[in-house]
């Protein structure tokens, strides 16, 4: 209902105007987009705004603009290359600290091997020191307890004569030769 | 009286400002002239200063300014190829020139400068002749293989030539009608629709509550109208660009 009316009231009016201006003032009053007499005006008018705003375009605009994005797009693209680069930097930073970290624990390693080796070592100079010595005292010990007993041993035939002779003495009343003791001891030995 | 109320061509009226005549002709700086004045300095000064400051971040008025750049640039690119980029300041200028133009006359009271059939009509034969110039020239006659398509059998190769001659020499028609109609057509609407609720609110109580309808119909519309201001300007400029596209790679 409603479009219809609209139609009536769009059509009718110009339709109707349109007639009476052809009539009346020779086209002065033609439906205005078709009306030839301003169509000269129109187009010069069109003509030297487009151009200008075209020739602003091409001259202005588009240098301004386009020097602005190309210098967006550069700094864009440097700091992404910048980024990367410190990225690469960083890699490389974590690279040389875990061959540092590996080769400090290698070197620790190497110094405990060596720190426990030499004191292996050394408990075993140690030892074998300590040993060699106390078979040395031992030795000695040896050779003393023989000398002693070599010694004692020696004094055993004169202590045992002298021991026989008292003995003798108290038992006879009188002393013995000491050729036959020294002779009695000996064969008591044996 | 009240019919001149209603009117919906009354805003499509050229009125002389400035008459001028010159060998005959009438030149007169009218209001429409005026208005193209005005949205070439509004196009081109907004432009200009939105993005004067070049900033490597762009605040929001920066960034309109180059959303609409390389709109217009990848509009061209994707029609034309890289090829095509020399006709970009024309590109560029055409779609913002449409824009501002059919934006400007969403206003109230503002002539809508493509609502003239003899504005359409001139820049869709600006584009029709920078066509055919730049083809000739690039192509030499080259440029007529544009009318036939390969891998078409001969038997019917003639008609379908014909068809193609037609429909390149009716480019400029179809390419002004569509933008001029869409424009003429949205603001007679939009002003009918008006045109009801005034003439409903003078009849009393019932008629200013039956005149709520139309005015819905009036926000609706006007919605819709933006929509297509912004939308005819770019299907100018897109088939501009595709008409380049032949001028440039004229076999199919």
């Amino acid at each position: 209902m409603f479009v219809t009316s609209a139609y009536a009231q769009t059509t009718a009016p110009s339709a109707t105007e349109a007639h009476e201006g052809v009539a009346a003032h020779g086209g002065n009053e033609a439906f205005p987009p078709f009306d030839p007499q301003f169509f000269p005006s129109q187009i010069l008018w069109l003509a030297i705004t487009f151009i200008a705003f075209y020739v602003f375009v091409k001259r202005v605009l588009m240098p301004q603009i386009g020097s602005t994005l190309e210098h967006r797009r550069h700094t864009i693209a440097g700091n992404l290359e910048e980024a990367a680069r410190m990225k690469e930097e960083a890699d490389a930073a974590i690279a040389a600290y875990e061959q540092e970290l590996a080769d400090a624990r290698a070197h620790a390693h190497e110094i405990a091997t060596k720190a426990r080796d030499e004191a292996r070592a050394k408990a075993e100079d140690d030892r074998r020191k300590v040993e060699a010595s106390l078979e040395a005292k031992l030795a000695d010990s040896e050779k003393r307890i023989a000398s002693v007993k070599a010694s004692a041993m020696k004094d055993v035939g004169s202590i045992a004569e002298e021991t026989a002779a008292h003995i003798v003495e108290r038992l006879l009343g009188g002393p013995a030769p000491k050729s036959d003791i020294a002779a009695a001891v000996k064969a008591a030995r044996e | 009286m009240a019919a001149d109320k209603v009117d919906p061509i009354h805003q499509f009226h050229i009125n002389t400002l400035v008459p001028i005549h010159v060998g005959g002709y009438d030149l007169s700086f009218t209001n429409y002239a005026l208005f193209m004045v005005i949205v070439v300095l509004l196009a081109g000064g907004g432009l200009y200063l939105a993005t004067a400051s070049r900033r490597v971040i762009p605040g929001r008025a920066q960034s309109i300014a180059e959303m609409c750049y390389e709109f217009s640039a990848a509009m061209l690119k994707d029609s034309a190829g890289n090829e095509g980029m020399r006709f970009f300041p024309f590109i560029f200028a055409l779609f913002m020139f449409l824009l501002v133009a059919n934006l400007v006359g969403m206003f109230p009271y503002f002539p809508t400068i493509t609502s003239q059939i003899v504005i359409t009509v001139t820049l869709a034969l600006v584009v029709f002749f920078m066509v055919m110039i730049a083809g000739l020239v690039r192509h030499g006659l080259h440029f007529f293989k544009l009318f036939v398509p390969s891998g078409i059998p001969v038997v019917i190769l003639p008609l379908v030539v014909a068809i193609e001659i037609i429909s390149f020499f009716t480019r400029p028609v179809s390419h002004s009608v569509r933008l001029f109609a869409n424009m003429l057509a949205g603001h007679i609407t939009i002003k009918v629709f008006a045109g009801f609720v005034f003439s409903l609110g003078t009849l009393g109580a019932l008629g200013i509550a039956g005149a709520i309808l139309p005015l819905v119909m009036v926000i609706g519309l006007s919605a819709l109208e933006i929509l297509i201001a912004a939308l005819q300007a770019y299907v100018f400029a897109m088939l501009a660009c595709i008409y380049i596209n032949d001028a440039i790679h004229p076999g199919h």
